[in-house]
């Protein structure tokens, strides 16, 4: 193990704990200019965590130990979903540990969590939210489960470093596939992290949330750390959508730290322009019927399939 | 008997121009009633009359028909207290008649008896519009045990949601019974925001009751006190100067211009269209801002005062909100478009809470809702008073019922309300906006009836003075009596997260109805 891949790694973590309510602002920056509003600052995310953490929490008066330890739970997951997932560079010492199929599982630990600790107190909202969450949940993650394959089946493994990896290698090479997997991937992540049009992240409709209403009865810092756990989702999924689909200028093998050195930068314009398209998406669109959400869940499953099929028949 | 020999024995009343009172006994109660349905009339109001002595309780009743108001009133029947209740023949008159009963002890022979307005604040034996009670009593808190229906069955929940809600609006209890998502049955528990209204305007002098009755509901601040000062100069005998009149219609369209643009961008972001809300937002600020410039509030709630208009706009101001008004009309016909071509707004506005006009015709939607399910009422039209005689502003109707029929009628309205405001301002005529008011004049017992189409419907406000140049008893009417209900029915078969769409499109007042 290498300084150089411990460094990475530890860089990937840290940018991406400190990073990702960056992120945050700046899609809601880029979603006001686009509503003619004046954007808040794109610090205001921090500000938000910043302020949670010096309240006092309020817990529920029959809320067990789950209730209290899921907000830690969730941001762990988080955080380890991040150690793996290649947003810098491929050489990565914790990959080994968990590759893409059990970065899937991981994230689907998190929701368990979420869900269990929104029933656990006991209200109708909390349970109506862990519902329906777990309706969008369980026809997204075979959706995701599919684009991964594709890219597993083109780069002949599962790690998602190694995809990468392969990925980055070919010179500007155009997959068919992947354009099929990364259309079903956008709708996998607009599902999963709560934005428009399955979710709307900014209502204050109690009976329309789904994921808000999972955290309606947290407060402080558990409630900060269940919103930067959200914005680590978020900027996870991204990195997941870099890696598969536009890897070039991740720091590889050969690179040296020259190459990790480049690839902060490339990486921080990669995320301006993905939060403006998400921004651009969730403005243009309105929020769906609940139930129409697993048709759009559908769509992303047959787009994946898609991808497969192309990829399986033409090998491209 | 028909209605038109119930006109014939009606006397007009003072105030507003279509509204006669007649005085029956219990029998006729009941006819009357049956016979103003019959002829396709609706229940307006329902609400005790002042107490002037003991034992002298009576029950009134506003009855809207096809070119006016009839007010009935009933003593109340001294064998058992009880007046016939019209729940059969108006299903809206139930909540009324609990409210009445809650208020001033008058009681009437529905099933339905559980309390309206009053909560655990004050115990059932009391009654604050009775002279008896001062007002300063404290009573002990008991706890509230009202009975909601419940649904039996396998698999259905109930869901309580509010008083106290995730985002800042008013207060109000919905209880939901549902299967999964889909709403089998809904009622609301509203009352939360009984501020005792009806008890401070006894407490008023006349020539005061009109900032109270600008601030019943805010939003619909010129209606209730226009209606309030049409009233009030009725019994006076008072001639408004014409100008005054066309400043207040003009307010009266200008008040409908700013809530339309606040619901229609509301909407657009209760379906997850946030564009929607910051474009439309901007225009009503924009409205705001020339509404201040020219009449010197943002927000008009003292701009009608008894007599006439508090203000009056100048040449300047005239021209900047002429400028504003067609500025809006051509933003918000391209906002039309928007919102009618987006595929996703369109998903979530057609088929949601859907009345169909059979349904709001049986139950009495009325106003903006009642238009959207083929109700084709609007007092400017069928009752004009001036200056509406002259300006013969054009309805607008839907059939669909559902919260797509409601946007339509509000963009439809919007239209209408800015051109009707253009007109105004141009044909405005000169003059004095205000007359001096006589020394209070009007004998105790006389009833003064206000009566307005306000941008959500009918607000109607009946004046008692006390002989004295005070106020002996003033009830405010707001459409939202007849609506709430109404929303109990759009929502079945819908799912919950619907709801608040459904509700927005609705967009009933909580203080209008709790008082």
């Amino acid at each position: 193990m290498s300084p150089l891949s411990l460094s990475t790694q530890g860089l990937e973590i840290i940018a991406a704990i400190l990073a990702a309510p960056l992120f945050v602002g700046w899609v809601n920056q880029c979603r006001a200019w686009l509503q003619n509003r004046s954007a808040p600052s794109v610090l205001q995310p921090y500000r938000g965590i910043r302020k949670l953490f010096h309240k006092d929490a309020v817990l529920a008066e029959r809320a067990s130990a789950l209730f209290r330890i899921t907000p830690y739970m969730v941001f762990g997951a988080m955080v380890l979903a991040a150690a793996i997932i290649p947003s810098m560079g491929t050489r990565l010492p914790l990959t080994i540990a968990a590759d893409s199929i059990a970065l899937v599982g991981l994230l689907a630990t998190a929701r368990m969590f979420m869900s269990l600790a929104a029933m656990d107190v006991g209200t109708a909202f909390g349970t109506l939210g862990a519902r329906r969450e777990m309706m969008v949940g369980f026809l997204a993650e075979p959706a995701l489960l599919m684009v991964i394959f594709v890219a597993a089946l083109i780069s002949q493994t599962t790690s998602l470093a190694a995809i990468a990896e392969h990925l980055s290698g070919q010179t500007l090479a155009l997959y068919p596939s992947l354009a099929f997997t990364a259309v079903a991937f956008t709708l996998v992540l607009l599902a999963e992290n709560a934005r428009i049009p399955v979710d709307n992240p900014a209502t204050h409709l109690e009976l329309t949330m789904i994921h808000e209403a999972m955290l309606l009865e947290y407060s402080a810092r558990h409630l900060a750390l269940m919103e930067w756990a959200a914005a680590l989702k978020l900027f996870n999924y991204v990195c997941i959508g870099i890696a598969l689909f536009v890897p070039w200028g991740v720091a590889t093998e050969s690179q040296g730290p020259v190459g990790l050195l480049i690839s902060v930068p490339v990486l921080g314009l990669k995320l301006l322009g993905a939060g403006a398209g998400l921004a651009l998406i969730e403005t243009v669109s309105a929020k769906l019927r609940v139930f129409r959400a697993p048709e759009l869940m559908a769509t992303a499953f047959l787009f994946a399939v898609l991808g497969l099929l192309v990829h399986l028949l033409l090998g491209a | 008997m028909p209605l038109r020999k119930w006109l014939e024995r009606a006397q007009a009343l003072p105030g507003s121009p279509s509204a006669a009172r007649v005085v029956v006994d219990v029998t006729d109660w009941l006819a009357a009633a049956g016979d103003v349905a019959a002829a396709g009339g609706q229940l307006l109001a329902l609400w005790g009359a002042n107490v002037p002595a003991a034992g002298d309780a009576r029950v009134r009743a506003a009855l809207v028909h096809e070119s006016g108001l009839l007010v009935l009133e009933l003593a109340l029947p001294a064998t058992d207290g009880l007046y016939p209740g019209l729940q059969s023949i108006y299903p809206a008159a139930s909540r009324m008649q609990r409210a009445a009963c809650d208020l001033s002890g008058i009681t009437s022979d529905d099933p339905d008896q559980r309390p309206w307005l009053r909560h655990a604040a004050w115990p059932a034996s009391e009654h604050p519009l009775c002279a008896s009670v001062m007002g300063v009593e404290a009573a002990a808190l008991t706890p509230d045990d009202y009975r909601f229906q419940s649904v039996e069955g396998e698999g259905v929940h109930e869901l309580p949601v509010g008083p106290v809600h995730a985002g800042i609006i008013e207060p109000g209890h919905f209880r939901f019974s549902i299967v999964g998502e889909k709403v089998l049955r809904l009622e609301a528990r509203l009352g939360y925001v009984h501020k005792g209204i009806e008890r401070r305007f006894q407490e008023l002098r006349l020539y005061e009751g009109h900032r109270l009755a600008a601030r019943v509901s805010g939003d619909a601040a010129i209606a209730y006190s226009w209606a309030y000062c049409q009233a009030l100069e009725g019994l006076e005998r008072v001639q408004v100067p014409p100008r005054a009149l066309w400043l207040r219609a003009l307010c009266l369209e200008l008040e409908r211009i700013q809530n339309h643009l606040g619901d229609l961008g509301a909407l657009g972001n209760d379906a997850g269209f946030a564009f929607g809300l910051a474009q439309f937002s901007r225009l009503k600020e924009e409205l705001l801002r020339a509404v201040q410039l020219a009449l010197g509030q943002r927000y008009l709630l003292d701009a009608v005062v008894p007599g006439g208009m508090a203000v009056d706009p100048g040449v300047a101001g005239i021209a900047s909100l002429a400028d504003c008004l067609h500025h809006i009309a051509g933003e918000s016909l391209n906002l039309r478009n928007i919102y009618d071509e987006h595929a996703g707004v369109q998903d979530r506005f057609v088929g949601a809470g859907a009345v169909a006009p059979e349904l709001a015709r049986r139950l009495g939607l009325t106003g903006l809702c009642g238009r959207a399910s083929g109700q084709e009422g609007d007092l400017r039209v069928d009752a004009p008073w001036p200056p509406y005689d002259a300006l013969a502003p054009v309805k607008c109707v839907q059939r669909g019922g559902d919260v797509a029929a409601r946007v339509s009628v509000r963009f439809d309205e919007l239209q209408v309300s800015l051109q009707l405001a253009l007109r105004v301002l141009e044909q405005m005529p000169a003059g004095a906006v205000r007359f001096a008011m006589p020394v209070p004049a009007a004998p105790a017992g006389e009833l003064g009836i206000g009566l307005v189409e306000g941008w959500r419907g009918p607000v109607m406000l009946a004046l008692e003075p006390d002989g004295n140049g005070g106020i002996a008893r003033c009830h405010p009417h707001d459409p939202s009596w007849q609506n709430w209900p109404v929303l109990e029915h759009a929502i079945l078969g819908n799912i919950v997260p619907d709801f608040p769409l459904i509700n927005k499109s609705f967009n009933l007042s909580y203080s209008g109805q709790d008082l």
